[in-house]
């Protein structure tokens, strides 16, 4: 099985020991959740201006550019300097706009992809929480931003706003429906809804290896939808910008406009990093069964490389597809799902209930 | 010409005529709408493409000539109106039988402050409604205190005058609305990133869908007509550079044809086929920037950073012989401006060499794509009979099935002696519109090809007197840019200024049909429309 | 103190004498370490993150389009995050004629940008009037509708000239004083009090 050394869990442990060790019980849980929520802030700080530098670079090199280079080395601050910059922008107050909505919109919108980062599978052990209904939390909290999104749209008090946030609810709504029958394929074939035993049950073979035709057939899906989810091309409607100028955040500016700017690449984040749990096993490294050697070799690799290396080739994918493809129109758009995904995602969980039944499927391991 | 002359003199026995480059017709105001009428229907005139109008101010009369084409004979007429009232001019409009007419006459309005009856919609075109006075007047006071540059917001009316003749022959004026009370009317411009420069529409929408659209211009207009007219001929060339940058070539070529067939200038065949490598060029070029920015509107951005960068082999090459990267200057009166550079052949054959190449990449990655089909296909349809009626020309005009390729109709300089192939599609959809441009990039690099080993040796300029005095009289030209028919009008009193200086935009019709085509589709369709047709906003603002 | 950007040697640039009169300006008014410390740091994230406003309305702003291709890609500055929105952009790049129709358009536009915002006349037109000067509907320069801060002389300018342009606000802005003190933002008040929306 998987290395030891590399198992989160053992520091975290230590760490709980330690406090419990000299403070009282309410107090380790206060300074833990403490600890855990600044890791948390640093953690999707950093992971966010990754991303926007991650993404600059990668369209660059589609469009045969070279992206950022002169920041820092290869330009890697520049994403740090563009931070400081929205920082200290000036955040105006708009007439005739409901102040409290207007200001309440982009905290949602951050909570929401927060929140789910509460239960991505770090790595072994590296887990904020871990509970029997973690996808279903998941999908939960995530459908949280696109209130924040129809806040921001209707309390604006602008045309191109308030389009913006219809577009935007009647993509969510309809898009939310594929990808909770993807993941609901996908979970029915792991027998499970905790993110750990999902883990678990890829250690020997990926899902997209082991789980057959279904298994392919979700991720497209999945990958279609979450894309859509995250409103980015080629279904960034909500935003479109050469139709809307900004879309639903069009009179947001400074700090407020940042935690939009943010949660798209934080959102998009989690997005692959549930495909990467639910079909590229986690941060289980890649395992061939009955290839010994190989599988040794690749267990040294840290989990949390693996969980994160994976995540950002997923959404390599996602970035490769906002800048090659044109946007859909608002009508294709629902065409798309509820004519064409929806009746295929309803057809593959009944397959994959089949493969499952008569056990097509390659090796999963059992955990319970 | 001689038939059509008795016809018309039959039928209108008030008409008087004149022989120039084509048959002018004089008519009184009363009879216009009639002999129009008589020039649009009778199979045997068809003259069904108004190419434009010119407003005109002669100090003691004003009026307007319409220049007119037939599409089925390719045979040209021009029809003059005038009036002597300089108080309040009124003329019949001819909007109901040509549509773009509305257009036309409204921007001679603005101009010339002469009123259309008629016309459904006499509000101006390019200035604000409470400008002071009528810029191409020759007595309008230029006092830039009566229109001094405000901050203020502009007086906006929702509403518009029309004047209609009534039954004793009385002009009453009628208030109209342009949108109805419960209208949710979205602006769309002047910034905005899909205007391709600053054009405001303001849209009616229902939902997502498009009720109507009204067409503001005159952000970007810089009266270029009038400035011409206080300079020497060869001082009044540059500003061609800056109307459709993209076409500045052509606009140069099409102006300096204009002057040397009235100034009787001989042109050197040298300098005959550097024009014409220059204009595919640079058509070329500008067809490149339309696939990219096109493809970028629709949310495909990585298209547009391959397309320009054969656009930007093309302006090194240009910047080699002219010496600039857009506003090149190049074409004179009588010739170019410097010979060609010594690299130029070597660097052309280079370009057509990646070329077919390139095209064929640019396919790949976008045209076939399910997405593009689905949003270009079917996707504002334009018919043959409405893009005659509105007279939109150059790709855009031809994607509708209607052949109205200048250098194949009234070819000029040596197109004639060039083997090429009109694109002509029939769809009439977006969809058209882009392959029609990737077609012309084709024939535009086989007409290079055939130019380019045979460029002659000689002179590359005409001798021409250092001031340059055009005879009395008026001169029309018409050429292809990369957009449509540009028109240049000149009239000349005898100085070395011209008298009149009038330039007719492909692009104003382009912007005006957007209302036409895009009624009942969607949002994101406006886009994919206003991109398809490619209008250039400081070409139809001049 | 030598101000410079992107690595460019000091001796380079071509106007160093104003850029000095600036920090003479600033060192007048004295500062406190911390302070300017903190200032430091703003500065180089501001000065390294110029977002433009998507705005064109002439030739210049293709010339612009080509700014942002790979020839001569603004991306590598990390100037590429054109904005279609004014709140979200920090400076505008007049690109083009600025006519009598559309200077409330403009100045409502610069109103709605965020602070701190700047402006690039880019042209002959945005500068002066360019060759249109002598227009009827033609504002003669931008000068007296909004505040500038750079000014890039060409018909249209080429794009090296505009990415020096750009480099040159960047360095402006490297010498400007974020908390307290006198800077800049006072001559901005001073003129916006000056021309008033009437």
């Amino acid at each position: 099985m998987y290395l030891s050394i590399f198992n989160f869990s053992v520091v975290t442990e230590w760490l709980h020991n330690l406090l419990a060790s000299f403070m009282a019980p309410w107090l380790v849980t206060t300074v833990e959740c403490v600890l855990v929520g600044v890791g948390l802030l640093l953690a999707y700080a950093l992971l966010a201006l990754f991303y926007i530098y991650y993404e600059r670079k990668l369209c660059a090199f589609i469009q045969c550019r070279l992206g950022p280079n002169r920041v820092g080395p290869m330009g890697v601050l520049q994403s740090f300097a563009d931070m400081f910059k929205i920082l200290i922008k000036e955040l105006i107050s708009l007439r005739h706009t409901d102040k409290f909505l207007f200001a309440l919109a982009p905290y949602l919108v951050i909570i929401a992809s927060m929140l789910s980062f509460a239960v991505l599978p770090w790595g072994k052990g590296l887990q904020i929480i871990d509970f029997n209904i973690g996808i279903f939390f998941l999908i939960a909290v995530s459908s949280i931003g696109v209130l924040g999104i129809l806040l921001a749209g209707w309390s604006s008090n602008n045309k191109f706003t308030l389009i913006g946030a219809m577009r935007s609810g009647a993509q969510m709504v309809s898009y939310e429906l594929s990808i909770g029958l993807s993941v609901l394929t996908m979970v029915a074939y792991a027998g499970t809804m905790s993110v750990t035993e999902i883990c678990e049950a890829q250690s020997e073979c990926w899902f997209i290896f082991s789980g057959h035709i279904p298994a392919l057939i979700a991720l497209v899906i999945y990958l279609i939808a979450g894309t859509a989810e995250t409103n980015r091309g080629p279904f960034d409607l909500p935003e479109a910008e050469s139709e809307l100028t900004a879309g639903y955040h069009t009179e947001y500016s400074g700090i407020h406009f940042g935690f939009y700017y943010l949660a798209e690449y934080l959102n998009l984040f989690v997005v692959s990093g549930v495909a990467t749990l639910l079909f590229f096993g986690g941060w289980m490294p890649l395992h061939v069964p009955g290839w010994e050697g190989f599988n040794d070799i690749m267990d040294y690799i840290p989990s949390i490389v693996w969980f994160l290396g994976k995540t950002f080739v997923v959404s390599a994918i996602i970035i490769w597809f906002k800048w090659t493809f044109p946007r859909l129109r608002i009508d294709q758009l629902l065409t798309l799902e509820w004519k064409y995904l929806l009746p295929i995602n309803l057809f593959n969980l009944v397959l994959m209930v089949l493969v499952i039944i008569y056990g097509f499927h390659g090796p999963v391991v059992q955990v319970n | 010409m001689a038939t059509l002359k008795d016809k018309i003199a039959q039928l209108f026995p008030e008409a008087t005529f004149a022989e120039g480059e084509m048959l002018e017709i004089n008519i009184p105001d009363a009879q216009l709408h009639s002999l129009a009428q008589t020039l649009h229907d009778d199979p045997e005139l068809a003259f069904d493409f108004l190419v434009t109008i010119v407003g005109m101010d002669w100090k003691d009369k004003m009026g307007c000539i319409y220049y007119l084409t037939s599409t089925t004979h390719n045979t040209n007429i021009a029809v003059k109106v005038t009036t002597d009232d300089r108080e309040k001019p009124m003329l019949h409009s001819v909007s109901d039988i040509w549509r773009i007419a509305e257009f036309f006459e409204r921007e001679v309005y603005d101009f010339f402050g002469i009123i259309f009856i008629g016309n459904k919609d006499m509000r101006r075109l390019f200035l604000s409604i409470d400008w002071n006075g009528y810029p191409l007047r020759k007595d309008y006071d230029t006092n830039p205190e009566l229109n001094p540059v405000s901050t203020e917001s502009e007086r906006q009316s929702d509403g518009t005058d029309m004047y209609i003749e009534n039954a004793e022959g009385k002009v009453e004026k009628k208030h109209r609305n342009i949108f109805e009370k419960e209208d949710f009317v979205v602006n769309i411009g002047p910034q905005h990133p899909a205007t391709h420069g600053v054009l405001r529409f303001r849209t009616a929408v229902d939902g997502e869908t498009i009720k109507k659209i009204d067409v503001y211009m005159g952000y970007i207009h810089r009266g270029v007509e009038k400035l011409c007219e206080d300079l020497q001929y060869p001082q009044t060339l540059h500003f061609m550079d800056r109307l459709d940058y993209f076409s500045a070539h052509n606009y140069h070529h099409g102006l300096c044809l204009c002057i040397e067939k009235a100034a009787g200038i001989e042109v050197p065949a040298r300098a005959q086929y550097i024009r014409v490598i220059m204009d595919e060029l640079s058509r070329i070029a500008s067809h490149c920037l339309f696939l990219g920015t096109f493809c970028m509107d629709l949310g495909a951005t990585t298209m547009l950073f391959y397309t320009l960068r054969v656009r930007e082999q093309i302006l090194d090459i240009m910047d080699k012989t002219c010496g600039a990267r857009m506003t090149f200057n190049y074409d004179v009166i009588g010739g170019v401006m410097a010979d060609l550079d010594p690299d130029f052949v070597k660097d052309v054959k280079e370009l057509l060499a990646v070329l077919p190449k390139n095209l064929k990449e640019y396919d790949t990655l976008f045209t076939g794509n399910v997405i593009t089909k689905g949003r270009m296909e079917g996707v504002g349809v334009l018919s043959r009979e409405d893009a005659i009626n509105w007279a939109v020309t150059g790709p855009s005009g031809r994607a509708s099935g209607w052949a109205c390729d200048v250098r194949k109709t009234h070819p000029y300089s040596i197109y004639s002696q060039i083997d090429f192939e009109e694109a002509v599609a029939t769809e009439g959809d977006s969809m058209a519109r882009f392959k029609c441009r990737i077609k012309e990039i084709e024939e535009s690099a086989r007409i290079i090809e055939q130019l380019i080993d045979k460029i002659p040796e000689g002179d590359i300029c005409a001798k021409v007197p250092k001031v340059l005095k055009l005879p009395v009289g008026h001169w029309w030209q018409l050429v292809e840019g990369c957009r449509g028919a540009f028109g240049v009008y000149i009239e000349s009193d005898g100085s070395t200024k011209p008298y009149r200086l009038k330039i007719a935009p492909p692009c104003l019709p382009l912007a005006a049909v957007v209302d036409h085509i895009t009624t009942g589709n969607k949002i994101a369709d406006l886009i994919t429309i206003g991109g398809s047709l490619d209008y250039i906003v400081p070409d139809m603002d001049r | 103190m030598e101000v410079t950007t992107k690595s460019m040697p000091y001796e380079a640039w071509k106007d160093n004498e104003y850029i000095e009169k600036l920090i003479n300006e600033l060192k007048e008014n004295g500062t406190n370490v911390i302070v300017g410390s903190f200032d430091k740091l703003i500065n180089w994230g501001r000065s390294n993150s110029i977002w433009p406003l998507t705005f064109a309305t002439s030739c210049c702003g293709i010339e612009f389009v080509s700014l942002g291709a790979a020839r001569f890609d603004m991306a590598r500055f990390g100037w590429e995050v054109a904005r279609a929105s004014p709140r979200q952009a920090d400076f505008m790049m007049v690109a083009g004629t600025i006519v009598n129709r559309m200077v409330p358009v403009f100045r409502r536009l610069y109103d709605q940008l965020a602070e701190p915002k700047y402006v690039i006349a880019c042209g002959g037109c945005a500068i002066s009037g360019g060759p249109f000067r002598k227009s009827y509907h033609v504002a003669k320069g931008i000068g007296d509708i909004v505040p500038v801060d750079v000014f890039v002389p060409g018909c249209p300018p080429r794009p090296e000239a505009m990415i020096y342009g750009i480099m040159q606000l960047s360095r402006k802005m490297k010498v400007e004083r974020f908390f307290g003190g006198v800077n800049r933002q006072e001559s901005k008040r001073r003129f916006l009090l000056e021309h008033p929306i009437d």
